[in-house]
């Protein structure tokens, strides 16, 4: 797959107490449902992360298959907006800090 | 091979072949969908409004009362774009996005009292649940049809 990979120097180090890290980051998991359609998904995530039409199909077919995929990750803020936008579309998202 | 129900047309914007009476549901269905989200207490509403955190109850407070008032802002504001071009031929792309915003939204809440599973056995005609059915599979329809418009760049 061709999609960009965040590298360890672009990531923005904590310059607090906060809870994120860069080598432990939150990740945005979509879940699977029964209602949303693939397609619908498959656009979704092209649409919110710009993501290729291999990769936003490849994500789309893990929800499907395994009931759950990990779409983005970076800090909580980020993986804040990034549920929120998938909500605002409908989807079934979730954070955590990876494991 | 069915003509096209969204068609995207050569200056970008989108044709939108519907009979009168395919209009006149889905406005009657977004207008419905208005009172459901500003009620904010009907049944398949919870669906629209997931939580974010899965296991951690006091972020999961913060990020709802963070996030619900402009979640609801931005459905209503589809409401709003859909009942104005329900008889529209051309829609612009945003006006198409809230389309599939506010039919997506429909079939989440519809789908969701149905209790719709991913492989749906079919609906008997006389089963109580087949009106709501088959306005949910319509809806199926279109959105399949919106996305499939919105994708081909």
């Amino acid at each position: 797959m061709s999609a960009p990979t965040i590298s360890p120097t672009e990531v923005e180090q904590p310059t607090d107490e906060t809870d994120v890290t860069p080598d432990r980051p939150w990740v945005v998991i979509v879940w699977n449902d029964p209602i949303n359609l693939m397609d619908y998904v498959t656009f979704v995530f092209q649409k919110l992360f710009g993501y290729s039409l291999e990769k936003a199909t490849k994500l789309m077919l893990d929800v499907h298959h395994k009931g759950r995929a990990v779409v983005s990750s970076g800090t909580r803020e980020k993986a804040e907006l990034d549920v929120f936008r998938l909500h605002e579309h409908g989807l079934w998202a979730t954070m955590q800090h990876d494991e | 091979m069915l003509k096209r129900t969204v068609k995207r047309a050569r200056d970008g914007s989108f044709q939108l072949r519907l009979t009168d009476d395919e209009r006149d549901l889905v406005a009657d269905l977004v207008r419905q969908l208005r009172e459901l989200l500003v009620s904010e207490d009907a049944d398949g509403l919870e669906r629209l409004y997931p939580p974010g955190y899965a296991n951690d109850p006091e972020r999961e407070a913060e990020y709802r009362a963070m996030v619900h008032d402009e979640l609801l802002e931005k459905r209503l504001a589809a409401v709003d774009l859909v009942e104005q071009t329900a008889a529209a031929t051309t829609l612009d792309e945003d006006q198409l996005l809230a389309w599939m915003g506010a039919v997506n939204d429909l079939r989440l809440v519809i789908g969701t009292r149905l209790d719709v599973q991913e492989d749906q056995p079919p609906i008997a005609v006389d089963d109580p649940r087949a009106p709501a059915f088959a306005v949910y599979q319509y809806l199926t329809h279109l959105l399949a049809e919106i996305v499939d418009a919105l994708s081909r760049g």
